[in-house]
């Protein structure tokens, strides 16, 4: 299907999310929609696929002008999107996730439904089963299901919103090679929105790029990650460079000792690690394989069911998460707003929480400590703004600065999450300064690039059980990706 | 244009009190009453006279203490429902020592007061438990405490406090002469001391969760616990102490129940009369701003004040009064909800609207 | 019939059927993401409009010279009616207030039964304690012949017979249906039934009115069946909130909530038959206690996961069969606000 955007317009507030967007795409060929974090990227697949309407502007599908109010009416003219986290029911089962929203299948038991399930399963190398809950399956696996749905549906453009982001390394292959056939061989448009040159460079034909809501140009693949990157930023970015710690000397920060954690899913077995002062180890694996439940165990939020942790020498097994922040623990979780930030709460009201333990508060003081945080962490606020009027940029730079600065371990869960390329690399600078001055850093990410940029050590989870990679300047991304989807035949020791 | 703003958010402030009399009135006229005439002699029952008026101040006195006291709760984002059950066994406990201990004047209102106020903390502490323990949620863990609670005074009752005529359940003996509350004068007769005891209590609190540590920890556990947590706030003590806070207050609440005008105090059935659940309602409508409150208790308690009028005067059922204030708290709520509705709708459809309400999600309050 | 045992189990399974309604109701509704904690007003507030209808209608039938009979025949339904359109109404100001004003659906919930409950004392004064029609037990056909639990079960009233097929009605909607699909999803992950083209809000407002009305049928049930007419104080104030822990110990799911509501009318039952076997003395207190005990062990039992440790004792076979009825985490979206304008 043949789609054309003609000068979209969208607002929130003072933001200009899409500024006059004039764009085409045909079928049969795969889009990279690029641009970073705020670029308009999102909100105009949103537009496309009828989650939000414009504000101006119009949509002509195969030459006629089109007008949705929601998504059902998209997906009737054959516009379906798959979203990052994919919009279905974690209650249900894979089945009447397929069945629910389905037009024409008959009958719930719909043994129809499961059979046209199948067949789009087994066509493209889905592994399904119709009677799984979708709460236990991976994003891979919804992802998966959802595609299936939609294709089901009768799709003929298929919108994929940063699809790579927490998958396997086997699941990115299966899925790139769907699309791929989707698109030459039934005619689909795709479109990939993604911040991920590598994937935008291994799947698309033809790029549009935006930034700061306006479409900045259009290019035809190949073409090489800088000039991707100019095009994303007007500029071109050096990577950052890693200096090797000599760590033989640093103390040791915490100590895991023949550990095993327990949660409801999966347990991390028999596991010894001795993380020292100034040293970071990153954590990769997908979402739920141990590396959430590891972290939080390094700071007491998840207790060892066997074993001991020793803290800067002491055993502090079975200790609490305030035992270990009075040790010099900090923590940091992905869900900013839902774990470590207080919507409500001041940023002044933040500072006293973490730095005011007389019982009666010294405002004054409290706030010009905020005053100082805000400079030193170059925050967008001031002490009397509630924190959940910062922008997600500015959230994550306060809650770093409400780490204090003494900690000596940081367990950071995702401390990039949703943020732009610039302000990620901010947060590493401080978090680099951090470890200068001997703070030992464990942090998770989805992002491989970061993990093998920053890490010293990398442990990759699959399933609660832990590889060591013990030189993350020798690790690929490749050999990562494999490991995270489970095969580990080929460890380097 | 401003004077404009202004008039609109006044007549916004008067319209849910009018819409409540109106629709309150409509209920008197189906029952055959005239709405008017109910409507002054509520307004004028609690002052007609001196008397009249020590009525109002001593409903004033308990409902200002329990409200006091939900605003810690509701700052900690707990529902404590669980107030009125409070209220009754600081009334329990008060009893007991007045009906058992020997002391003179003075020290036996003391103790009945330090009494009431472990008794309130106990079922307070109880319900706290119950919360952060072993996941009980509080409405439901309150609900239950209220009726225990009210059934354990029918219980001493009928049992250990049967009067020696025996058989009834109307109430206990009068307490001894020494446990009654000193009085301003007999024309006026409001317990000094507990005035006293309410102005401490509201200027306390109201300082304690500006100013303290305590404080904060309250309103971050209440808005978001779970991040409370990973600051350093020790969640769970701090929801247990906001009960415990609540439970002293309602305690002493409870003790003054007992008093019944200062002729014949004794623990009666329903000895709380519900002080609880308007209490309640009175956090509804101040939510946080704890300055408005003893404003609010006072326009509570001159219509509780007036009820007595009601049936004598005009033969309504007094529970007309409650209609009322659940009518008015109701407007209340519903034209704040619209306010917000409209303000959002002339700046930027983005906004979401913070409901004064305590800040606990639905599905939080409910089942966390 | 002359089997006290047989008599115990019969009255348990008529008292237990306004809280299996009720809690039926309140399952729907919530089910749909919306809380209506103001059940025990709704209930109190019901039963006595639908018994002051029936009454007055029945009064005004026969004195219009109608036999009694016919006059009961025709009350009694009219007085459900009633009571289900007011206990429709309070659940669709809860939904009103929460979809369209934004306000805690816990605080308006709560209002509602605080109001309901004045609301009815106050409308309700002069009908206190005055006889009115009541619906009598039907002896069903057929199925009352079948020993035993032809007895307990099947000579009932109408209010009973109703709830039998709502319970069954309930999950075969619930489970079974396309509609009951689109009722969980709205509950569970709003912005995923609004990506399939599911009105979110005009859903919400259907199963909170659809629920509230059977919370007022629950009310009719009292007052024109087991309660037998109005009282003031209200004789069925509090049930309201039982109905409410029994859905959560049923964990939204209909048969576990009715077997939480008769082994509840069940536990009750056996605290009143202890309390007149001779030689055994309780005081009637502590007796009264015993649903409000319960009621607090039962929440006990779901929150510390006993009810989902359960599921570990059964075989492989029978644990994905019965993890739909003992899981017990409520419906995601319970109680929050979907705004389809900004499609969260």
């Amino acid at each position: 299907m043949d789609i054309e955007l003609r000068h979209i317009h969208k607002r929130f507030g003072p933001v200009h999310a899409n500024n006059d967007i004039n764009l085409t795409f045909l079928g049969g060929r795969i889009y990279g929609v690029l641009g970073e974090n705020g670029a308009g990227k999102s909100t105009l697949m949103k537009i496309l696929s009828g989650y939000q309407p414009a504000d101006s502007g119009s949509i002509l599908l195969d030459g006629t002008e089109v007008d949705y109010r929601n998504p059902q009416i998209a997906l009737h003219y054959g516009v379906g999107m798959l979203q990052q986290d994919p919009l279905d029911v974690p209650a249900f089962t894979v089945l009447e996730n397929f069945i629910f929203g389905a037009i024409g299948a008959r009958g719930y038991r719909g043994h129809a439904a499961a059979r046209l399930l199948r067949e789009v399963c087994s066509r493209f190398g889905f592994e399904l089963d119709p009677d799984t809950p979708i709460a236990s399956l991976s994003i891979g696996g919804r992802q998966q299901l959802e595609i299936a749905r939609l294709l089901a549906l009768g799709v003929k453009t298929l919108i994929l919103d940063e699809p790579t982001t927490g998958i396997s390394a086997e699941q990115k292959t299966i899925l790139f090679n769907a699309l791929k056939s989707l698109a030459k061989n039934d005619g689909l448009s795709v479109l990939l929105v993604s911040h991920k040159l590598e994937d935008v460079i291994a799947l698309c034909d033809e790029v549009a790029v935006l930034r700061a809501g306006k479409l900045v140009g259009t290019r035809a693949l190949p073409a090489t990650p800088s000039e991707l990157v100019a095009l994303m930023f007007g500029q071109i970015l050096e990577p950052a460079q890693r200096i090797a710690v000599n760590l033989d000397n640093a103390a040791e920060a915490i100590r895991f000792e023949n550990v095993t954690l327990r949660s409801k899913r999966l347990q991390v077995k028999d596991f010894n690690l001795n993380v020292r002062a100034g040293e970071v180890i990153g954590l990769a694996g997908l979402d739920g394989s141990g590396q959430e439940l590891f972290l939080r165990a390094c700071v007491g939020l998840a207790k060892p069911a066997v074993g001991h942790i020793h803290f800067e020498g002491r055993d502090m097994t079975g200790a609490s998460f305030r035992q270990f922040l009075a040790a010099g623990a900090a923590f940091s979780a992905a869900g900013r707003l839902e774990e470590g930030l207080i919507a409500g709460l001041t940023l002044t009201e933040h500072t006293a929480l973490m730095t005011e333990h007389h019982p009666v508060i010294d405002w004054g003081r409290a706030r010009q400590r905020t005053i100082n945080r805000i400079q030193t962490y170059h925050v967008r606020g001031t002490p009397e703004s509630q924190i959940e009027q910062l922008s997600g940029g500015n959230q994550q730079r306060m809650l770093m600065a409400l780490m204090p600065e003494s900690a000596v371990l940081l367990a950071l869960e995702q401390p990039t999450r949703g943020l732009d390329v610039d302000s990620a690399r901010w947060i590493w600078q401080q978090l680099m300064v951090r470890r200068d001055i001997g703070a030992a850093i464990v942090f998770s990410s989805p992002d491989l690039d970061e993990i093998v940029t920053y890490s010293d050590r990398i442990l990759v989870f699959y399933a609660g059980r832990v590889t060591e990679i013990p030189d993350a300047r020798q690790a690929t991304i490749d050999q990562l990706g494999r490991l995270i989807g489970g095969h580990n035949e080929e460890v380097p020791r | 244009m401003k004077q404009q703003a202004w008039l609109s958010r006044v007549s916004l402030a008067v319209a849910p009190i009018i819409v409540a009399l109106l629709l309150t009135g409509l209920l008197v006229i189906a029952v055959g009453g005239n709405p008017l005439q109910a409507l002054t002699e509520v307004l004028r029952g609690g002052f007609r006279d001196v008397a009249s008026f020590a009525g109002v101040v001593n409903f004033w006195i308990p409902l200002t203490l329990a409200a006091t006291g939900l605003i810690v709760t509701f700052t900690a984002g707990l529902w404590n429902i669980g107030v009125d059950g409070q209220i009754t066994m600081g009334a329990i406990f008060a009893s007991a020592v007045a009906l058992s201990w020997n002391l003179p004047g003075p020290l036996l209102v003391i103790a009945q007061l330090v009494a009431a106020m472990i008794g309130g903390a106990f079922w307070g502490a109880v319900c706290g438990f119950l919360k952060t323990r072993l996941g009980v949620n509080e409405i439901f863990g309150g609900v239950a405490l209220n009726q225990i609670a009210s059934l354990a005074t029918l219980y001493m009752i009928s049992g250990p406090w049967q009067p020696p005529e025996g058989g009834s359940v109307r109430g206990s003996p009068p307490f001894p002469p020494e446990s009654l509350f000193p009085v301003i004068s007999d024309e006026f007769s409001v317990s000094l001391v507990m005035l006293i005891v309410v102005v401490i209590s509201l200027v306390m609190i109201g300082l304690a969760l500006r100013g303290t540590r305590w404080g904060l920890s309250l309103k971050a556990t209440g808005q978001n616990a779970r991040s409370a947590l990973l600051l350093g706030v020790p969640v769970n003590r701090s929801a247990l102490s906001a009960f415990i806070v609540c439970g002293m207050l309602a305690g002493m609440a409870g003790a003054f129940r007992t008093q019944f005008a200062f002729t014949s105090p004794s623990i009666r059935p329903l000895v709380s009369g519900g002080i609880g659940f308007l209490a309640v309602l009175v956090a509804l409508v101040v939510a946080r701003r704890i300055s408005w409150l003893p404003l609010v208790t006072f326009a509570f308690s001159a219509l509780l004040g007036g009820s007595a009028q009601l049936k004598a005067v005009l033969r309504l059922d007094v529970a007309l009064v409650g209609v009322l204030q659940g009518v008015l708290v109701l407007t209340i709520l519903l034209f704040n909800g619209l306010r917000t509705r409209l303000e959002s709708r002339t700046s930027d459809r983005s906004g979401t609207s913070a409901t004064p309400t305590p800040s606990v999600s639905g599905s939080e309050a409910v089942h966390g | 019939m002359a089997d006290p045992l047989l008599n115990t189990l019969e009255s348990i399974v008529t008292n237990a059927t306004p809280l299996v309604i009720a809690a039926i109701g309140e399952t729907i509704t919530e089910r749909a993401g919306i809380v209506n904690l103001a059940l025990d007003g709704s209930i109190v507030l019901s039963a006595m409009t639908g018994f002051v209808a029936a009454y007055s209608l029945n009064t005004a039938l026969t004195g219009g010279g109608m036999a009694v009979a016919t006059a009961t025949m025709l009350a009694i339904p009219v007085g459900v009616l009633v009571a289900m359109l007011v206990g429709a109404l309070i659940a669709l100001l809860i939904a009103v207030a929460s979809i369209e004003l934004n306000q805690d659906q816990v605080a308006i919930g709560f209002v509602l039964t605080l109001l309901g409950v004045d609301l009815a004392v106050f409308l309700g004064t002069n009908y206190a304690r005055i006889p009115g029609p009541q619906a009598l037990p039907i002896v069903f056909p057929v199925l009352s012949q079948i020993p035993v639990a032809g007895d307990i079960f099947f000579k009932q009233s109408g209010f009973t017979y109703l709830s039998y097929a709502l319970i069954f009605g309930a999950w075969y909607y619930l489970f079974q249906t396309r509609r009951g699909l689109a009722l969980r999803a709205v509950g569970e992950r709003p912005e995923a039934a609004f990506a399939r083209g599911v009105s979110v809000n005009r859903l919400r407002y259907l199963y909170a009115g659809l629920g509230g009305a059977l919370v007022g049928l629950a009310g009719a049930a009292y007052s024109l069946n087991i309660k037998a007419g109005w009282t003031t104080p209200p004789n069925m104030q509090g049930d309201g909130w039982i109905a409410l822990a029994i859905v959560i110990f049923g964990g939204w799911h209909p048969f576990r909530v009715v077997l939480g509501a008769y082994l509840f009318a069940g536990l009750r039952a056996l605290a009143s038959v202890i309390q007149r076997t001779p030689g055994i003395e309780i005081n009637i207190m502590v007796l009264n206690a015993v649903p409000w005990v319960l009621m607090i062990v039962t929440l006990l039992l779901v929150s510390s996961g006993a009810i989902e440790r359960a599921l570990l004792l059964l075989p492989r076979g029978a644990q994905k069969w019965a993890r739909n009825i003992l899981r017990s985490d409520p419906p995601a979206a319970l109680g929050t606000r979907f705004d389809p304008e900004r499609g969260s």
